[in-house]
């Protein structure tokens, strides 16, 4: 009884946030002043054909880093709290799987290699159509989830993706860092020649920081995945 | 045509999130959850934001069912008491 009144009173209380946001919508016809600023400078100024990951990685830099270190955050207390004590443990679950059927081990060999290529392709191309290194390594880890799903048995290799995971974020920050020496601020991306918009090589640091952080993102999300997947 | 498209596609969220809350077998609402997640990535390509829509498509509705999934087998596969 206590349980549906409390479930009706919740539901009630979203309703009524709900109910005064729709209610006060108006559909805007005009961009806002910091969206203008954003769409008219941000081709001029970085370079880039895509201005969402322009506004990610240059003006709002600092929060993307934010928002990598809370990734890692949650990627190292994962590991923490889901530690198991191996041997015994992990011998009674292996004798319990299943391999599984020919039709999913070779339909996940044959997708595999074309997700990993397209997370790749989404990564390294952020500055010029829709995506970038978040979304691309979220493509990434989603291929090897496939990978675990189809073959239960398969382990990835936790400490190297650490590594990696590592020396991306290094390289990220001193990324930042000589931003801040040669350009104008912490990540900012102009310390390399802006190139001609449009072009593969544009943008100035953008690509780069758009493929490290695919291969944060990617790294973390797989060391994640890999762990539930125990 | 986009704006019915739309309601379509909301419509689709909010059926297959009623159903995630009411199916009795687990592994069906985690399906479904799944599928408002998809749903949702589908309204946000509508509503032109492609980059939001490519996350929301891998993370929403791809590594948390899998998330789900994981947990569930860990959990033991019970029916859900009301």
């Amino acid at each position: 009884m206590i349980y549906r009144v409390s479930v009706l009173v919740a539901v009630t209380l979203f309703a009524l946030i709900f109910i005064r946001l729709t209610g006060g919508y108006t559909e805007r016809l005009a961009l806002r002043a910091l969206a203008e600023y954003y769409v008219s400078r941000a081709p001029l100024e970085l370079g880039v054909s895509n201005i969402v990951t322009g506004i990610l990685i240059a003006y709002r830099g600092f929060d993307t880093l934010g928002e990598v270190a809370v990734l890692f955050m949650v990627a190292a207390s994962v590991g923490l709290l889901l530690r198991k004590d191996d041997a015994g443990f992990k011998e009674a679950e292996e004798r319990r799987r299943r391999p599984a059927s020919e039709i999913v081990m070779t339909g996940s060999q044959v997708l595999l290699p074309v997700i990993l290529t397209f997370g790749a392709y989404v990564i390294v191309n952020g500055h010029l159509s829709a995506g970038g290194g978040f979304q691309g390594g979220a493509i990434v880890a989603s291929g090897v989830m496939l990978l675990l799903l189809a073959d239960p048995g398969a382990r990835l290799n936790a400490a190297a993706l650490s590594v990696i995971e590592s020396l991306a974020g290094i390289t990220y920050v001193a990324i930042g860092i000589l931003g801040l020496i040669l350009a104008g601020g912490f990540l900012d991306p102009r310390f390399l020649p802006p190139g001609e918009a449009g072009t593969f090589l544009s943008a100035g640091a953008i690509p780069l920081v758009s493929a490290l952080l695919g291969i944060k993102v990617g790294a973390e999300l797989s060391v994640i995945i890999n762990r539930f997947g125990r | 045509m986009l704006q019915l498209l739309l309601l379509v596609v909301c419509a689709g969220i909010l059926v297959s999130g009623l159903l995630a809350v009411c199916l009795n077998n687990l592994m069906a609402a985690m399906v479904s959850s799944g599928l408002a997640g998809l749903f949702a990535s589908v309204s946000f390509l509508l509503l032109a934001a492609p980059d939001v829509a490519m996350a929301e498509a891998a993370i929403g509705s791809g590594l948390t069912t899998f998330i789900f999934i994981y947990a569930v087998r860990h959990a033991g596969r019970g029916e859900h008491e009301p």
